[in-house]
């Protein structure tokens, strides 16, 4: 590699870092008080969904509004409040769908209960197959030497 | 013989099932999130009046008749798409509609306005966007129908097509008795 492709290769190289800094500190918050409370930011940000870029958490998502609810998340949590009471915060203005982990309530039993009777479904026509067949013939080695 | 068809039955229903959801989804990239505010008082906010900064302007004061709730920027570009719809209604005298100007520069609202109208009775500034987050605005256009109580009635995410207005929200005001 001669040294202008290495020059060239090292500029590339700083850009893309200098665009996952910026990145980072999009979605980095200001200041934490304590690592506890860097800790708690962490866990419920990535459990709340980004309203914008829907498949990704709060604190994935670099859209502007992902920022003013990162904000308000902090603050919310500066405030007192619990994770169930900051939970019910953003489930008041943007419904259960913010939260990545559903609740069980009414509207989410068929989400949580689905799955199971879906699989005791799959069980039961299993076993209904199984006792259907008949028992093979047992087979028994005709000579002893293989 | 029945045992015989049942996986391919079963392979066939999950396959409907799967095709159902692949085709509703068509053409979106995201979930229109519904909003928890149908049916509830609709949320204070105390922001600004375009006309006149230094006055404040409360939800509760908007209160007495029904209004729509028009969520616009000047760097939105759907919103110039939806504007002719918003002003039609306006115009048509059936319903007051104020605008909610999101997270906008003064001068370029006031340029955005100049160039295409200002159909609104009446426009509040939320320039943080703070009070917003209180109504579940996620981004711009949003309408919201509030009714002479205070109470939401309809939201509608995204720009307002004339086909939304007859068939959604003009039944809608009919039920409210808003404009004859």
């Amino acid at each position: 590699m001669n040294t202008v492709m290495l020059r060239r290769s090292r500029g590339v190289l700083a850009m893309a870092l200098l665009a996952f800094a910026g990145l980072a500190s999009a979605i980095m918050p200001k200041e934490f008080q304590s690592p506890e409370e860097a800790e708690r930011y962490r866990a419920l940000s990535h459990e709340i969904r980004c309203v914008m870029c829907q498949n990704q958490s709060l604190a994935d998502s670099p859209a502007g509004i992902a920022d003013d609810l990162r904000y308000q998340l902090l603050a919310r949590m500066r405030e007192g409040y619990s994770d169930e009471q900051i939970r019910d915060w953003f489930v008041a203005r943007y419904g259960e769908f913010v939260l990545y982990r559903p609740r069980f309530n009414p509207t989410t039993w068929a989400l949580w209960i689905g799955p199971f009777l879906v699989l005791a479904a799959g069980v039961w026509g299993l076993v209904a197959v199984i006792r259907r067949q008949r028992p093979l013939p047992t087979v028994r080695p005709e000579s002893e030497d293989c | 013989m029945i045992s015989r068809w049942l996986p391919f039955g079963v392979f066939a229903a999950i396959a409907v099932l799967l095709g159902v959801g692949v085709i509703m989804n068509a053409g979106r990239t995201q979930v229109e999130i519904v909003s928890p505010l149908i049916g509830r008082p609709a949320p204070d906010f105390a922001l600004p009046d375009f006309a006149n900064p230094a006055q404040i302007v409360r939800q509760s004061d908007l209160r007495g008749q029904p209004y729509l709730l028009n969520v616009f920027a000047s760097w939105c570009a759907s919103c110039r798409i939806e504007h002719p719809v918003i002003a039609e209604l306006a115009l048509s005298g059936r319903i007051t509609v104020i605008g909610y100007n999101y997270k906008d520069e003064r001068a370029a609202a006031e340029r955005w306005l100049r160039q295409l109208g200002n159909p609104y009775h009446r426009i509040v500034v939320d320039e943080t966007g703070r009070s917003a987050i209180d109504w579940g605005i996620y981004g711009t256009p949003e309408t919201f129908l509030v009714d002479a109580e205070g109470i939401v009635r309809w939201k509608h995410v995204g720009p307002i097509s004339p086909q939304t207005v007859e068939r959604e929200l003009l039944p809608l005001l009919d039920a409210l008795g808003a404009g004859r």
